[in-house]
């Protein structure tokens, strides 16, 4: 157990201290930094989703004049490392997907490079592939691990006699669909070799991972990369883990010598080169008694992985701590297929894995005749069900409450179908939230004294539009027991010390404890009085109460869905979520982040669905013309709430991440109160109008 | 191909040479280093590159910057007074309608656009009484800011700053 930091500026709600910079475009995203005379490189990519590059003829393309070089597998410098198969750019002739990088132009201009990347012809030797995910393939295998390092299957008790003798059962299959992150900002790189050292402006959520994973690839001591990105046009996980264009455009920089390269993937790109959400197919089978206590809960997930990397979605996950029951059993399986790689999306695994169960949980309360909150609040466990590890805290059943109490859920008639007003079904929804609170070790913080009451605090973190800028200065100022104007934040630069990747909402958890380490060395050192120049750091200290206890955020979420009596449509009049989240740093920013989250789920539910060709094995619908994001007029009305929660243990500023709780659940939420609002039970994401019609 | 240029950009006169297939966002940003329109999509399809041209709300990446000679542009950049914002950008820090940022120098160019043309008495498709003033209803703001996506979601308290922002 740690004592928790006493609050002061924790807990006020400053504005974001990068709000100025953003609010008139003066923030400097990657595409954004000043460099002399740059290069601009342009990416072809493979129209085969299998085969062997036989001949890449780059003579038209270098015919143009601009054009100052064309990087090949014929011809492309050698990498040091091609572990990771994905950053591997031009090392082989294989095609190993759709979309692949084959070669890339470099020129004076952005025009030419794109001119002269349209004239190079690649003479590929295609091979049969396969794009086809089903549960219909004999090929499905379970992976060692799944993300996160959790395991594959687990099982309890004797789910096959338990749902035996059960008088409610339910046995249905859900899907969701392939989703890409889409960013607003599409990844970029500015790069530059200046003395064998390598320096990027980069959208990264870590610039200290860019950095690792570069120095690999390119055979180089870290401390000769340098990563700048001090803001990041949202992330969402696509820019968590490091993608093959960075490798490109270093490469393509040393093609160059002297000379920055600036490479920006377009919005098409984007769709085969940074990551999705896999599509899932989730079989959940409940079973419980009269009074709706689960006897036996299960989930089958089956997901797809690309053939060149594994990447294995965790949707079974979440259903192994959400509710009470003695029997149950979860599993993943696998096809690995001949696509791009899949990879994080906002919240993997309890993203999709809270859909099939959250419906299926409304399906059965329905069956029993039984209120749906009223139903979860029955399967509420003791301890963590699979671990039997206590909850540092769980506050589902007060997020379920409060939120029905502002929901006004007292009132609703439970039967489907049952209110039209003009001319539209009217219904409502609950589903269920969680994330867990994740803590990813190796940061490390100096803290600095530049002058009277004015504190330095380095640490390599990023701010995707999280607010970090702001929260970490808040965690700082506490800490050291100091005003939050005193605080002067460096984060986004590998000249700062070492931070871990942005990712798994672990955010303020990891950097806000190196923080509060850093700060205590500092006051430990120089007292409260220090003079200019006095500097201490720490590293992010252990923290053994996960050995212990069970740690994770909880939340619940209400939906009002219309559908259109005679064409279907859909709309979401009002969201509404409560969530129980620890302590809550900045609550203006706090607001933003679990609407921010509503909303993307709210486009998972209605709008969002790539498109796979199976034919040629890629996403049709590849631009925002087509995968349809929800817009504003989509999102009427979102609110979210918290309830008060005191958590020990899980970091001493008592946090839980808020960054993917969000979009936790707001899918199902919307499907439970599309079958309120029309008796129409939907399995398979996107909610289109032709389910209802 | 080139051509030759004047642009007034956040009211300083700007000459230069593009390429005739230079978009008007590329020649902003590569060309002159105004670097608050931003490019979400180059298609025409986000928003994100919106500025003021001659007053009036337009996405820069789908129109070709020789097709601009002479054109009045006003960046996200140029609405604020040194450090005096707009009364738009203002009311989106106190809302706190954005997070990462990216979409917003082209939301709040919109926001400005979309007060204009209210005031103006433009209808929208979701304006009822085609004849008379515009009242700047919730739902007009939406229908209005809707070419402006925000993969952050900030789109409710977007709605919020831009009704602070029209008092
Ligand atoms: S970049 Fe112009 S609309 Fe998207
Ligand atoms: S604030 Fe990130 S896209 Fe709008």
């Amino acid at each position: 157990m740690t004592d928790l930091l006493r609050t002061r500026v924790l807990g006020q709600s400053p504005r974001r201290v990068d709000g100025p910079a953003k609010v008139t475009g003066t923030a400097r995203y990657a595409g954004d930094q000043h460099v002399v005379d740059p290069a601009y490189a342009h990416l072809v990519q493979a129209e085969a989703a299998r085969g062997v590059v036989t001949g890449v003829d780059v003579s038209a393309a270098r015919a143009v004049d601009g054009v100052l070089a064309v990087l090949t597998p014929d011809d492309a410098p050698r990498l040091a490392s091609t572990e990771d198969a994905e950053l591997a750019a031009f090392q082989s002739h294989d095609v190993a997907f759709r979309g692949q990088v084959v070669a890339a132009v470099i020129a004076s201009t952005r025009e030419v490079a794109r001119e002269a990347a349209a004239l190079v012809r690649v003479e590929i030797d295609r091979q049969p592939h396969d794009a086809h995910l089903g549960t219909d393939r004999d090929d499905l295998y379970a992976p060692e691990k799944v993300n996160t390092g959790a395991e594959t299957d687990t099982s309890r008790g004797d789910v096959a006699t338990a749902l035996a003798h059960s008088p409610f059962t339910l046995d249905q299959t859900y899907t969701t669909a392939w989703y890409n992150n889409n960013p607003m900002e599409p990844h970029t790189t500015t790069a530059l070799w200046l003395d064998g050292d390598l320096a990027l402006y980069e959208s990264t959520q870590g610039v200290h991972t860019t950095r690792e994973a570069m120095a690999k690839v390119f055979g180089l001591d870290p401390e000769r990369v340098h990563v700048i990105a001090p803001h990041v046009g949202g992330g969402f996980g696509s820019k968590g883990t490091p993608h093959v264009h960075t490798v490109i455009a270093a490469m393509a920089a040393r093609a160059v010598p002297g000379t920055p390269v600036k490479l920006a993937l377009t919005r098409q790109q984007m769709f085969s080169l940074v990551g999705y959400r896999t599509p899932t197919i989730q079989r959940v089978r409940l079973g419980c008694d009269a009074a709706g206590r689960l006897a036996s809960l299960e989930v089958d997930a089956v997901s797809q992985t690309s053939r060149i990397k594994e990447f294995a979605e965790q949707t079974a996950v979440p259903a192994r701590m959400m509710y009470a029951a003695p029997n149950r059993r979860t599993t993943h399986r696998l096809a690995a297929l001949d696509v791009p790689v899949p990879s994080w999306m906002r919240a993997p695994g309890e993203c999709p894995g809270m859909f099939g169960p959250e419906v299926a949980m409304d399906e059965l309360a329905n069956a029993c005749g039984i209120d749906p909150v009223e139903f979860r609040v029955r399967n509420e466990p003791d301890v963590e069900p699979e671990s039997g590890k206590p909850f540092s805290s769980r506050n589902l059943v007060a997020c379920l409450r409060e939120g029905a109490r502002r929901f006004g859920w007292e009132h609703r008639d439970p039967t489907p179908r049952a209110r039209v007003e003009s001319g539209w079904f009217v219904g409502t929804g609950v589903a269920a939230s969680t994330y867990p609170v994740n803590r990813t070790p190796g940061s490390a913080a100096t803290i600095r004294c530049t002058g009277p009451r004015r504190y330095l605090v380095r640490i390599g973190a990023a701010d995707l539009g999280t607010g970090t800028w702001t929260s970490l200065a808040q965690v700082a100022a506490d800490a050291l027991g100091v005003d939050f104007a005193d605080v002067e934040l460096r984060i986004g630069d590998t000249a700062s010390p070492k931070a871990s990747v942005a990712g798994g909402s672990s955010g303020i958890t990891s950097w806000g404890s190196t923080v509060v380490a850093a700060a205590e060395a500092f006051r430990e050192e120089f007292g409260d009085d220090p003079a200019e120049g006095d500097e201490a750091g720490a590293e992010m200290p252990g923290n053994d109460a996960g050995d212990t206890y069970a740690m994770h955020a909880f939340g619940a979420q209400f939906a009002e869905v219309r559908v259109h009596v005679d064409t279907g449509e859909v709309r979401v009049p009002r969201l509404l979520g409560v969530f129980a989240v620890g302590r809550v740093v900045n609550p203006r920013l706090a607001r933003s982040q679990l609407v921010g989250g509503m909303t993307m789920g709210l486009s998972m539910a209605l709008h969002e669905h790539s498109v796979p060709d199976e034919r040629f094995g890629h996403v049709v619908n590849h631009d925002f013309a087509e995968y349809h994001i929800a817009t504003n007029s989509d999102v009427p009305h979102v609110e979210a709430h918290w309830v008060e929660e005191h958590d020990p243990h899980t970091n001493p500023m008592g946090t839980k991440g808020i960054g993917e709780i969000g979009i936790v659940g707001t899918a199902a939420a919307i499907v439970n109160a599309a079958h309120h609002a029309t008796g129409v039970r939907v399995r398979d994401l996107p909610v289109t109008l032709d389910h209802f019609l | 191909m080139d051509g030759e240029i004047e642009l007034r950009v956040d009211g300083r006169r700007r000459r230069l040479r593009v390429d005739t297939r230079t978009t008007l966002l590329d020649a902003l940003r590569d060309g002159i280093g105004a670097n608050a329109p931003k490019k979400g999509c180059d298609h025409g399809q986000c928003g994100a590159c919106t500025v003021l041209l001659d007053g009036r709300r337009a996405i820069t990446c789908l129109t070709f910057a020789v097709a601009h000679d002479g054109t009045e542009v006003t960046t996200a950049e140029g609405l604020a007074d040194g450090e005096r914002l707009h009364p738009v950008q203002e009311a989106f820090l106190e809302r706190d309608a954005l997070q990462c940022g990216f979409c917003t120098p082209g939301q709040v160019c919109s926001a400005i656009g979309v007060l204009d043309e209210a005031a103006a008495g433009h209808p929208s498709v979701v304006t009822e009484d085609l004849t008379g003033p515009v009242e700047l209803t919730d739902d007009e703001i939406r229908e209005r800011m809707s070419g402006n996506l925000c993969r952050c979601g900030a789109y409710v308290a977007i709605v919020d700053a831009v009704r602070d922002g029209a008092r």
